[in-house]
């Protein structure tokens, strides 16, 4: 049998009957699930939702190579179901999560733990990976760090100076967006959208609009997607820099790391420039475009992009000048290109490790279907080489906006979305400046979200962290976790 | 005449104390003001250290509660040995009051008793940060301290003498160009500067002398910044007297040189700190064993010299 009768088919972006996804029993379900994922298939979301009283899973699975994403689901069950981490690891946290928000055991998963809520009743969050020894010692950092970053708690066990193991332990700004999307869209849906992972908010929202979009049977206007696109790019051209200057204040090296500073909010200025907000909370809006840029403020726009880009460029070319940073980053962290296909690695820390991963180019939706970026894939996956993709994207969206500045369509009127239509399936992929975002939208009979499942790139992966870790100098651990810089709130929902 | 002696000693003495105590605060601050310059930024205030230290000593004191009262010896005991070393170190026109011979010796004995004490102290909070920057202090000292040690047994070897006064008198030659090579590399290890480590890194993980201080809060702390500064001072001083010939000059322009110098050490110290990465920890043990063989080769030419 062909596996792949077993789901149903659907393209970014699009919506589907919750009639029309086949429903298997939970065996045959794992079992074509983990077929599926022995072809090459990618774990794109993994969840249950409840039906009655009893559960149901849904998997979404990308086939990157035929631009193609399939959706299965089980018939509803209670209890256990087989676990399918041991064999892919690429699901150890969509379980771990389905474990914690309702109940079902996956049979077999080795490392029980919870997501993100203190509860006891799995494996004690308490109790870490350890490692016996004379010479060995653990070390705990966090969850409140020095400087302003957000919370998370690193648990190392070393042999002197060097790490065996590094465990991650995260929830501490879980939220609850997932339960208060839940009978939505509401009039707060958005903001709350918007405020999953603050670096990324233009990526989200254009994931939600895309997903509201598919389930309204609406298509946004050329305008609105144009628009996203500059918005997209920008927010990845901000956080690139800043990473790279972030990079080089961990090896201190301070022509770039103070320019880069200064630049980064440069970007952001340019997206406030747009829509008034630096991240660019109100920029995007399911169905329309909330803003309307004039040719003035186009060619304003276009003229300080320009200079700030020459900046940017300039200030990380520093860094690569400089034989001491470059001797710092290079062979430092690295996940081989096998290891980052089986933790199922996304996005920029996915290509700087080999893996051509790039929803832009499998999955492209909106303006990307008309404009492409080029991809930046760098094959080494160390710390060097997750700076050196940043430095190629931030080129390549460079050029990318300079040419989009020039190509603006017409705008159209159009109208916000009142209703969405009952008992559908919508799935919408972006890739944010961090990597892959997945927003799964289900209806129910009313046409209100019944089951809204976000998976932020960094879901994905904060693994790749942690393996990075394995047999390197503690001291590295900050360059390492900068190189990732990865989301807490974006994973802690 | 006894008491007219006895008066100058300690007009010397206290002359000494003020330069240590007083002026050793402004050195970050000019290390930080280059650093500011070069990145385009305005920086913190020239004074700034003094300010933390005011501040510091004001403040409370917060105790890990496995520290014993050797905690706040030991710290206190580490200043105390900076502060002595420092004493030892002739001042341009104010000779050292306790000049004698072997003071170099005592000198280098007197850093490892505060490396010690440091050390002693940052394993009373039981803390794995401080163990963990406390092993690294260790392990560096043992390459950073035979660099000072050849160092100054080079300057022995050319001055016949143990007696820094007569051993900080710069001889002209490839030797010492070795040597303040050799010493300069040992300054940046000693007072914890970048490429060994970085004294404004807020990551835990890879610091070594803030580390060590994690846990140390108000006067303690202020102790430990106090301290570092006064080492960065005696080293700048120390290399300042190996190259100028300030024995020579009248005593007004021999303070100005000396403070040029020292100047001129702390702008070196910002531009290195701006222009360079730090390195990985296990490039330090490199970068250490260089400084050593500078001044190892110095001892050499210092000898080969000797001999003829």
């Amino acid at each position: 049998m062909n596996v792949l009768n077993s789901f149903a088919l659907l393209a970014n972006g699009e919506a589907l009957d919750w009639n029309q996804i086949p429903e298997y029993s939970l065996s045959d379900f794992i079992r074509n699930v983990s077929e599926e994922l022995e072809l090459g298939a990618r774990m794109v979301s993994f969840f249950a939702l409840p039906e009655g009283s009893e559960k149901r899973l849904v998997a979404v699975l990308a086939l990157d190579s035929s631009s193609v994403l399939c959706v299965s689901r089980s018939q509803p069950f209670s209890g256990s179901f087989p676990s399918l981490t041991p064999k892919y690891p690429e699901a150890h946290l969509f379980e771990r999560e389905i474990y914690e928000q309702y109940g079902l055991l996956p049979l077999g998963h080795p490392w029980l733990k919870p997501v993100r809520k203190n509860l006891n009743v799995i494996q004690d969050p308490k109790n870490f990976f350890s490692v016996e020894g004379s010479e060995i010692h653990e070390v705990s950092v966090g969850p409140v760090h020095a400087g302003v970053i957000e919370p998370g708690h690193f648990r190392f066990q070393c042999d002197g100076e060097e790490v065996l193991h590094l465990e991650i332990a995260l929830g501490y700004q879980h939220r609850g967006i997932e339960e208060a999307l839940l009978g939505g869209p509401h009039r707060l849906s958005i903001h709350q959208i918007e405020t999953i992972a603050g670096d990324t908010t233009v990526g989200h929202s254009t994931a939600y609009a895309q997903a509201l979009e598919a389930l309204a049977g609406v298509q946004a206007p050329l305008y609105a997607l144009w628009v996203r696109a500059i918005a997209l790019e920008l927010e990845r051209l901000a956080n690139h820099t800043g990473d790279l200057g972030a990079l080089a204040n961990d090896v201190a090296f301070i022509p770039t790391s103070s320019a880069c500073g200064k630049i980064r909010g440069d970007f952001l200025n340019l997206t406030a420039l747009l829509c008034g907000n630096r991240f660019g909370r109100g920029m995007v809006r399911p169905g329309f475009s909330p803003i309307d840029c004039e040719p003035k403020r186009l060619a304003l726009l276009s003229e300080r992009f320009e200079q700030t880009l020459r900046d940017a460029l300039q200030a990380v070319g520093w860094l690569w000048d400089s034989a001491s940073s470059r001797a710092r980053f290079e062979q430092v962290g690295a996940v081989d290109t096998p290891l980052a296909a089986k933790i199922g690695l996304v996005g920029l820390a996915a290509r700087s490790c080999g893996l051509v991963r790039d929803v832009r180019f499998d999955h492209p939706t909106g303006w990307y279907r008309f404009a492409q970026v080029p991809l930046a894939v760098w094959p080494d996956g160390d710390v060097f080489s997750r700076a050196k993709v940043r430095w190629l994207e931030m080129q390549h969206s460079g050029e990318f906006l300079k040419e989009q500045f020039n190509s603006q369509p017409e705008v159209e009127s159009a109208e916000k979305i009142t209703s969405l239509a009952p008992d559908k399936l919508s799935v919408s992929l972006i890739e944010g400046w961090r990597g892959e975002i997945c927003h799964v939208a289900l209806t129910d009979s009313e046409g209100r979200f019944r089951r809204y499942k976000i998976t932020d790139p960094s879901f994905h992966n904060w693994m790749g962290l942690a393996l990075a870790l394995r047999n390197q100098a503690i001291s590295d651990f900050p360059i390492c976790n900068k190189s990732f810089n990865l989301s807490y709130c974006g994973f802690d929902l | 005449m006894q008491i007219l002696h006895f008066l100058s000693l300690v007009f010397e003495l206290l002359i000494s104390l003020v330069v240590w105590l007083l002026l050793a605060p402004l050195l970050p601050g000019i290390v930080n003001k280059v650093k500011a310059w070069v990145a385009g930024r305005k920086g913190p205030r020239l004074f700034q250290l003094y300010y933390d230290l005011a501040k510091l000593w004001k403040r409370g004191v917060v105790l890990s509660d496995l520290a014993s009262p050797g905690f706040i010896a030991a710290t206190a005991v580490s200043w105390i040995a900076v502060l002595a070393a420092a004493l030892l170190i002739p001042l341009g026109p104010v000779n050292s009051l306790m000049s004698f011979s072997g003071d170099a010796l005592l000198l280098l004995y007197l850093l490892a008793l505060s490396r010690f004490c440091t050390s002693w102290a940052a394993l009373e909070t039981g803390s794995a940060f401080e163990g963990m920057g406390t092993a690294r202090e260790v392990s560096f000292a043992i390459l950073t301290e035979t660099a000072l040690i050849t160092a100054v047994l080079t300057l022995a070897l050319k001055s016949s003498s143990l007696t820094l006064s007569l051993m900080l008198t710069p001889t002209p030659g490839a030797g010492t160009l070795l040597l303040i090579s050799g010493l300069f590399a040992a300054l940046l290890a000693e007072s914890c500067r970048v490429p060994v480590d970085d004294p404004n890194t807020h990551l835990e993980l890879t610091m070594i002398h803030e580390a060590m201080i994690l846990d140390h809060s108000g006067p303690l702390l202020a102790a430990s910044l106090h301290g570092a500064a006064m080492k960065l001072l005696l080293f700048s001083v120390l290399l300042v007297k190996i190259v100028l010939p300030l024995d020579e000059l009248s005593g007004i322009e021999s303070t100005l040189y000396l403070i040029a110098g020292i100047v001129l050490v702390c702008i070196a110290v910002g531009l290195v700190e701006s222009f360079l990465a730090r390195y990985a920890f296990k490039k330090v043990p490199l970068f250490l064993t260089t400084a050593f063989l500078f001044c190892f080769f110095a001892l050499l030419t210092a000898w080969k010299g000797f001999a003829q």
